[in-house]
C-alpha cells in the first residue's frame, strides 16, 4: 500500500495543507536541535583541546623524569615537583579515610536509620547546600578550626581535614544514592532469615552499594586533589624544600604549585613552563582516578 | 470457625492460632477479625482476589509486615502457644523458625553457596565443613542440588527464574525452620518451573508446615490440605481443600472458585 493510500484512508484531519506545513517545520526543527546539541558539545571539547594543546606545547622539554624527581627550586632549570607530588599523596592519605568513613557512616544513618521526618529533610537539604559552598569558605573554616584553634598550622593534617570537609558532602550524597538503589527485596530476604538491621546492612546492603560508594568516593578524592583555594587560605608556604615526612609536616601540593608558578611567571617566564608541566602531571593523576572510578562502575554493573 | 477447628484431627499439633486479628495500614482496615488455626505438616492455601489481604496476612505470620510504616495490629497470633506480638518474643527469633519465600525470586547478588548458607552464617555457624553440609542438604531438599552442584561458586543471578526460586526455598530451608511461608511463589514463573515448585511443596510438607498464598485456584486445589478464602480483609471460609472446592458453604466462595468474580 502506498503512502498516499494510507494518507487517504487516514483521518482527514491529518491530511490538510496546514498539517503538512507544520510537519515540514517540525522536521527542520528536529535537525536544528540536533545540530545545536552537537555544536554545544564541540564547543566544550574545543576549549578542552585548546587548553591541552597550550599546556602541551608549553611543557615540551620541561616535563621529563628529572622534573618528577627533583625538588622545588627558585631556578627553573633545576626545579622539580617531587615535593608537591609527595604532598598531594600525603593529603590523600588523610582525605580518603576521613571522608569515606564519615561520609558512608552519615549516609547509612540518613538512609537506613533516621526516621524520614522534618529533621531528616533538614539535614539532607543542608548537606546538599554544603556541596555548593565555595571552597575558599571551607579554607577559612579550616584556617579557623584546624589551623588556629587546634594549632595544626599549615600542616598536612590541617590541609587534609579541610579538604575532607570540602568533599564530604559529595561522598555523603553519592553513598546515599548508592544505598537507596539497593532494592528492597534484598533487604526483605535478609530480614526474613532472622537478620537484624545492622547484619542486613553489613552483609547485604553495603556490599551491594559498594561500587556506587567507591565511584563517588574516588570522584570526591579527585576533586580534593585538584583544589587550590582552601590550601591558599590555610597559608601553605610558597617554597618548601623539605620533603614532607609525616602528617604534621608543612607541605605543598600540585595545584598550589601551579598557582604560585603561574603568579610568578611575570618574574621569570620559565615558571609558566613549569606550571604547564605540573598541570600535565595533575591532569594525568585525575585522569587515572576517574578511569578507575569508571572501571569499577562498569565491572560491578547491577546483576539483580 | 471454632467449631470447624474442633472438628479436625485432634492428634495434630496446632502451629499457629490466630485470634481476633485486625490490621490497619494507617486508616485502611486491611485484616478484619481473623480467627483460625494452622496445623502441623499441612499445606494451608490462602486464596482470594487481589487486595483481599492474603499477602498482608502471610506477612503478619512472621511480622515482615512491620517493615511497612504505619502498620497497626490488634488481637494475637499464637505460634506454638506464644503470642508473636509479645515484647519478649524477638522478631529475629520468630523469623529463624518461620521461613519465607517471596513472590519474585530474590537471591542475593552473591554466589549460590553464599546464598544458601547466608542464614546459618549470620546466626554464627562459621565451620566450613558444616556450612557445606547445610548447603548440600538444603539444595537437595529444594530439588536443586543436581543442577547446581558443579557451580556453587557462580553468581545466583546466572540461574533461571525457577532455579532462583528454588534457591530461595533452599535458603529458607537452611535455617531448618518449622514453618515455610510462601507468598505467591510461582506467580513469576513459567508452567514447567511452577510444576517443579508444586512437586517440591508436596515433598516438603512431610517435614514442614506450609502456608501458601496463591492466585491460582488450581494450584490451591492441587497442593493444599486446607484452604482459606479471603475477601476484603475478611476470612470468608476455611475448611478442608476438598470441601472448599466441591461443597463450599458460602455463596461468595462458590462465586469465586467458579470464576464468577476476582
Amino acid at each position: 500500500m502506498s503512502y498516499d493510500v494510507i494518507q487517504k484512508k487516514g483521518n482527514a484531519h491529518f491530511n490538510t495543507l496546514s498539517h503538512k506545513r507544520r510537519m515540514r517545520l517540525r522536521i527542520i526543527l528536529d535537525k536544528f536541535a540536533k545540530l545545536l546539541f552537537i555544536a554545544s558539545t564541540l564547543f566544550a571539547l574545543m576549549v578542552l583541546g585548546i587548553l591541552i594543546y597550550r599546556i602541551s606545547t608549553q611543557s615540551v622539554g620541561w616535563l621529563n623524569l628529572k622534573f618528577l624527581k627533583n625538588n622545588l627550586s627558585i631556578f627553573p632549570e633545576k626545579a622539580g615537583i617531587y615535593g608537591p607530588i609527595v604532598g598531594s599523596l600525603w593529603l590523600m592519605t588523610i582525605v580518603a579515610p576521613v571522608t569515606v568513613v564519615l561520609g558512608v557512616a552519615t549516609a547509612i544513618y540518613l538512609e537506613e536509620y533516621s526516621t524520614k521526618g522534618r529533621l531528616h529533610s533538614f539535614i539532607k537539604t543542608n548537606i546538599s547546600n554544603l556541596a555548593g559552598v565555595p571552597s575558599v569558605i571551607f579554607g577559612l573554616l579550616g584556617l579557623t578550626v584546624f589551623g588556629r584553634l587546634l594549632k595544626f598550622g599549615s600542616s598536612i593534617l590541617a590541609g587534609g581535614l579541610t579538604m575532607s570537609l570540602l568533599v564530604l558532602p559529595i561522598v555523603i550524597v553519592a553513598s546515599q544514592e548508592a544505598l537507596k538503589a539497593v532494592p528492597g527485596f534484598l533487604r526483605d530476604a535478609s530480614y526474613a532469615l532472622g537478620a537484624t538491621k545492622w547484619t542486613t546492612i553489613r552483609t547485604v546492603v553495603l556490599p551491594t552499594a559498594l561500587p556506587g560508594i567507591m565511584t563517588g568516593s574516588i570522584l570526591a578524592l579527585s576533586r580534593a586533589i585538584g583544589e587550590t583555594a582552601p590550601l591558599v587560605v590555610l597559608g601553605i608556604p610558597t617554597l618548601i624544600l623539605r620533603i614532607p615526612n609525616g602528617v604534621m609536616s608543612d607541605f605543598t601540593a600540585l595545584p598550589i604549585q601551579i598557582y604560585y608558578w603561574t603568579l610568578d611567571s611575570v618574574l621569570k617566564p620559565e615558571y609558566a613552563n613549569l606550571a604547564a608541566a605540573t598541570i600535565i602531571v595533575l591532569l594525568f593523576m585525575l585522569f587515572m582516578m576517574n578511569s578507575i572510578a569508571i572501571i569499577i562502575r562498569n565491572k560491578y554493573k547491577k546483576r539483580y | 470457625m471454632t467449631s470447624q477447628t474442633l472438628k479436625r484431627d485432634v492428634a495434630k499439633k496446632t502451629i499457629y492460632e490466630v485470634n481476633s486479628l485486625n490490621l490497619w495500614y494507617g486508616n485502611t482496615h486491611a485484616l478484619k477479625d481473623l480467627n483460625f488455626a494452622i496445623e502441623e505438616n499441612e499445606v494451608t492455601a490462602i486464596i482470594g482476589p487481589s487486595g483481599c489481604g492474603k499477602s498482608t496476612f502471610i506477612k503478619t505470620l512472621n511480622r515482615m509486615i512491620e517493615i511497612i510504616p504505619e502498620v497497626r495490629t490488634t488481637g494475637e497470633i499464637l505460634y506454638n502457644e506464644r503470642n508473636i506480638f509479645d515484647s519478649g518474643f524477638g522478631v529475629e527469633e520468630l523469623r529463624t523458625k518461620v521461613g519465607m519465600v517471596f513472590q519474585k525470586p530474590n537471591p542475593f547478588p552473591k554466589s549460590i553457596f553464599e546464598n544458601v548458607v547466608y542464614g546459618p552464617k549470620i546466626h554464627g555457624i562459621r565451620n566450613k565443613k558444616k556450612l557445606m553440609e547445610i548447603a548440600e542438604t538444603s539444595l537437595r531438599d529444594a530439588a536443586l542440588w543436581d543442577e547446581v552442584k558443579d557451580r556453587l561458586n557462580s553468581n545466583a543471578y546466572g540461574l533461571s527464574g525457577g532455579q532462583q526460586q528454588r534457591l530461595c526455598i533452599a535458603r529458607a530451608l537452611a535455617m531448618e525452620p518449622e514453618v515455610l511461608l510462601m507468598d505467591e511463589p510461582t506467580s513469576a514463573l513459567d508452567p514447567i518451573a511452577t510444576s517443579k515448585i508444586e512437586e517440591l511443596v508436596m515433598e516438603l510438607k512431610k517435614n514442614y508446615t506450609i502456608v501458601i498464598v496463591t492466585h491460582s485456584m488450581q494450584q490451591a486445589a492441587r497442593i493444599s490440605d486446607q484452604t482459606a478464602f479471603f475477601l476484603m480483609g475478611e476470612l470468608i471460609e476455611f475448611d478442608k481443600t476438598k470441601v472448599i472446592f466441591t461443597a463450599p458453604r458460602d455463596k461468595r466462595t462458590e462465586d469465586y472458585i467458579t470464576g464468577r468474580f476476582g
